[in-house]
């Protein structure tokens, strides 16, 4: 732990910051309705708050365009129960959200046609960090961080960079990235990311009992985690983008000076500029590339 | 030659260059007989074959006679002149046949090598590190005893191993007793006030690297001035004085006798060592501040040397000696261990190499010509101040992103069009709606949520049911699977046999692929060419039996490949003989084993066992592809010369 065992109220205490993604284009798409999501979440959300009187919040928006912090349960501090349907704390959440995809929606009509639908999971995952970041030098005190992702949208190959950047700056800092994907395939991303962390990963199988999934597996502080037994992936899709296109590989050419990754070989490194040398002859490179092909 | 003896002419001589003396040779299994054509002549010989360890002999072609040398365990050797080649031959298949045979001495390779003469030593390093380890045991008993590479081919790869081991050879010296020398006690005979002591050359050498000024004294008065006897009187009357700790007495005694006050006094080499020692000390270390309040100063603490009580005296402190100065001597001695390698004999030859391995270590240490400058040197590196220093350069280049506009920003250009052709057609969510409708659909649901708050039952209770069901299946199937230990592998489920032969094929191909690759480019030698063929073919039975196919198609493959191989090289005889022994028992017992493992395997297990093996599989066929691409530039660029190399 990047501060000291002390500086923490207790073991069990958490700050868990919800990434939450509300890319439209899933939502519309999904086979869970996105007001069934919000209710399976603010009841974990809720649950989570009154697990320990010191526990913490924050929602984080993964939109499509854009991302913002959504809701703090440290500073919204009217705790007060019911405005008639449900807690304060709901309302305000949904108030913020909503003001949120207004803004979202304004700035889509810049976004060209015909673009992956993919949501900005980069951006919110910096905006975590940064958050836990700034928990880890405010105060003597401060619970014990980690970031839960609950995705939908696939991945998109053009933030490989600064999500693997935000990955490993969250294994430096030991913060464990739980991840839940509700979309159809498997994110390698969110795979990566709680394999790279330490977190837990997990793809429900019924969506309609999300809010089952979320209170078994990502709901106990990180100490309780330690005499769980939690699902465990079978295997992590370890699959790289190339820094050049941008797409998923699993076999390529990596730059020996900065470890960059390439689908094609280039005459000279994109990234640091190195020159790489002549390749050897074309009839060696081919038949070294059909030996290493993994058979699938 | 099936029989079981062969007789031939031939010389024999007892070194290469005797001329030999003409006879018959007759070799039985049990026994190697010469007798000469002249019965005069000495030369008889009657020597039993288990006797025999190895043997070596010259090769046709070469310039040398057709010789045959017979080793025997005496490091001796019998050698034989042949009239012909063919003479020879019979003979060292025979010997060969025989020493195969006979059990133990089958370990030691039979095929020899023209050019390879091992030492006895090499010899035994080699028969060492097979027994103790016996994978390469195995491995030597298929390629070696079996011909497939030979002696020399084989231990080449394993250099290191054979070095670690010489290395390890050379002796551990003993080093010092950690007792200490006041400890010798005299006897004393119980009436007479005599006492004598017992001394040995380990005792004495320890006396002498422990009292420099006794070992100097040593080789001054002795035998000069006086006898050995004497001197050793002398010490040990010095030490008596020491241990009355009656200082007076000392003074009054030094003061009579010249050579006994060398004895008594501090000893003047070990305070000039100390004192260079200290000058080795830190500059900055200030020990002046310490002295005064070092509790170690003062004298011995009470300590009982030889159970007497110390008396502290003030005065003729030249005669005192403390207890803590001995201990440390002693521990110095001892931690700098035994240069001296003499044979303990003689106490003079003692006192010489002690002084000659001195002398080295003086000269190989540092002379203290200007050694207030080298302490003044010592001091300004010391105090070093980081601050003014200049920034010290690492030798690495820092990572710079040329133009981090161009990495961030027209990379995602490029994504953006490549992304938009790949994935078109794949899982792209089916999104007939427009943006505006479905950030419409969006808050609608939220509008929802808002007006209807939260479901009651959040979930309903058959599939909360349902999904605690899954996760606890999925948790133990898991856990049954892969085990509760992450480390454990496929491997460790496997029975026992089936993952021994595994591990076997696995270990046995790799030896065989880094031949298969170290011999790559092939240069036209006779060697290089021999060698890939066997492989080659060792690799084709390898690959068959990996494949764990009996068919008739892969078996045809098989033998056309092989006989392509033998066209290459029709004067390789070795190759038919391996060609005979790939296709022969030894094949076919493979194949054998691969279908017991098959079989044996549980059927859960099948699969795994299957993806352990494509790996090998791999490895192999890259092998058997760059050795056909290999073949036919060969043969393009050199179509016209008939059947290879002549």
């Amino acid at each position: 732990m990047a501060s000291a065992p002390s500086k923490l109220y207790a073991d069990d205490v958490s700050l868990v910051v919800v990434l939450v993604d509300t890319n439209p284009f899933f939502w519309s798409a999904s086979s869970l309705s996105f007001s069934q999501f919000l209710s399976h979440v603010l009841a974990f959300l809720n649950a989570i708050l009154t697990l320990n009187q010191l526990n913490q919040v924050v929602v984080i928006a993964t939109g499509y365009n854009s991302c913002n912090y959504i809701f703090d349960s440290s500073s919204d501090l009217n705790q007060s129960f019911e405005n008639g349907r449900m807690p304060v704390m709901c309302s305000s959440l949904l108030q913020k959200l909503e003001e949120f995809l207004i803004k979202d929606e304004q700035l889509s009509k810049e976004v060209p046609e015909g673009r992956i639908k993919s949501s900005l999971l980069s951006g919110s995952l910096s905006m975590a960090l940064c958050y836990i970041q700034r928990v880890f030098r405010s105060g003597a005190l401060h619970p014990h961080p980690r970031i839960l992702c609950l995705q939908g949208s696939p991945d998109g190959p053009e933030q490989y960079v600064a999500i693997m950047n935000a990955i490993f700056s969250a294994q430096r800092s030991m913060v464990p990235i739980d991840s839940c994907y509700m979309g159809a395939q498997n994110s390698a991303f969110l795979q990566q990311a709680s394999y790279i962390t330490g977190g837990v990963h997990h793809k429900p199988q019924h969506l309609d009992g999300l809010f089952q999934y979320l209170m078994t597996i990502f709901a106990t502080d990180l100490h309780s985690r330690s005499f769980l037994h939690l699902p465990k992936p079978v295997g992590v899709d370890f699959r790289a983008s190339c820094f050049c296109h941008k797409n998923t590989i699993d076999m390529g050419y990596i730059c020996s000076v900065c470890l960059s990754i390439f689908c094609k070989h280039h005459k000279k490194c994109s990234t640091c500029g190195s020159v790489f040398g002549q390749a050897q002859s074309e009839a060696a490179s081919t038949s070294d590339k059909k030996r290493k092909t993994p058979e699938t | 030659m099936a029989s079981g003896h062969v007789t031939k002419r031939a010389k024999y001589k007892t070194t290469i260059k005797d001329p030999g003396t003409p006879g018959t040779l007759r070799m039985t299994l049990e026994k190697i007989l010469f007798v000469p054509h002249n019965p005069k002549s000495a030369g008889k010989l009657d020597v039993e074959f288990r006797f025999i360890k190895g043997q070596k002999h010259t090769k046709e072609g070469s310039s040398k006679p057709p010789w045959l040398n017979l080793t025997n365990n005496q490091n001796g050797s019998f050698i034989f002149e042949f009239e012909n080649y063919s003479d020879l031959q019979d003979c060292r298949d025979f010997v060969g046949k025989v020493l195969a045979k006979s059990g133990e001495v089958s370990e030691k390779p039979t095929v020899t090598y023209p050019d390879e003469q091992l030492s006895a030593a090499e010899m035994e390093l080699r028969i060492k590190l097979l027994r103790e380890d016996s994978e390469l045991q195995k491995l030597h008993k298929q390629f070696v005893l079996s011909g497939v590479l030979t002696e020399a081919e084989f231990w080449a790869t394993r250099k290191k191993l054979l070095d670690r081991e010489a290395n390890k050879k050379t002796k551990q010296r003993l080093g010092f007793k950690s007792a200490m020398i006041s400890d010798i006690k005299p006897s004393t005979d119980g009436r007479t006030n005599k006492v004598t002591f017992n001394l040995t050359p380990e005792i004495i050498l320890q006396i002498f690297a422990e009292k420099p000024a006794v070992h100097r004294a040593f080789l001054t008065y002795v035998p000069n001035k006086m006898s050995e006897r004497d001197f050793w009187t002398k010490y040990f009357r010095a030490e008596y004085l020491h241990s009355t700790k009656n200082s007076v007495a000392a003074a009054a005694e030094a003061a009579e006798d010249e050579e006994l006050a060398v004895f008594l006094k501090q000893d003047d080499i070990l305070a000039s060592e100390s004192r260079s020692k200290i000058r080795r000390v830190d500059p900055t270390l200030d020990m002046d501040a310490d002295e005064g309040d070092d509790y170690t100063h003062l004298p011995d603490h009470g300590i009982f040397r030889d159970g007497s009580k110390e008396v502290t005296e003030s005065e003729n402190e030249l005669y005192r000696r403390t207890l803590s100065q001995d201990i440390n001597r002693h521990a110095a001695v001892v931690l700098e261990g035994r240069a001296v390698d003499v044979e303990l004999e003689d106490t003079r030859s003692v006192a010489e190499a002690l002084a000659r391995s001195k002398q080295e270590s003086s000269t190989k240490g540092e002379s203290y010509g200007d050694t207030s400058r080298e302490r003044l040197d010592r001091v300004s590196r010391m105090t070093e101040i980081e601050d003014l220093q200049a920034p010290n350069n690492l030798p690495l280049a820092p990572l710079c992103i040329k133009d981090p506009r161009d990495y961030f920003d027209s990379q995602q250009v490029n994504a953006l069009r490549t992304s938009g052709d790949e994935l078109a057609g794949t899982e792209q969510i089916k999104c007939s709606l427009s943006s505006q409708e479905v950030y419409g659909s969006l808050r609608e649901s939220i509008s929802v949520i808002k007006a209807m708050g939260l479901k009651d039952p959040i979930v309903k209770p058959e599939v909360a049911h349902q999904v605690f069901d899954a996760l606890t299946q999925s948790i133990s199937t898991t856990k049954y699977n892969i085990g509760k230990n992450p480390q454990e592998s496929v491997l460790d489920r496997l029975p026992k046999k089936i993952k021994e032969e595994l591990l076997h094929h696995w270990t046995s191909i790799l030896e065989l692929l880094r031949h298969f690759w170290a011999s790559y480019p092939i240069t036209t030698s006779y060697l290089y060419t021999k060698v890939n063929a066997a492989l080659v073919l060792t690799l084709l039975s390898y690959q068959k039996l990996e494949a764990g196919k009996q068919t008739e198609g892969c078996h045809v493959t098989y033998l056309s490949t092989a006989r392509v191989v033998l066209s290459n090289y029709p004067q390789v005889p070795f190759i038919s003989s391996l060609l005979f022994y790939l296709l022969g028992s030894s094949d076919a017992k493979a194949s054998y084993v691969w279908m017991e493992i098959k079989g044996s395997v549980p059927s859960d297990l099948r699969h795994q066992v299957s993806l352990l093996i494509r790996p090998m599989h791999q490895a192999l066929d890259a092998a058997i592809q760059h050795y056909e691409a290999d073949m036919q530039k060969r043969s393009a660029r050199s179509g016209e010369r008939p059947n290879g190399y002549a």
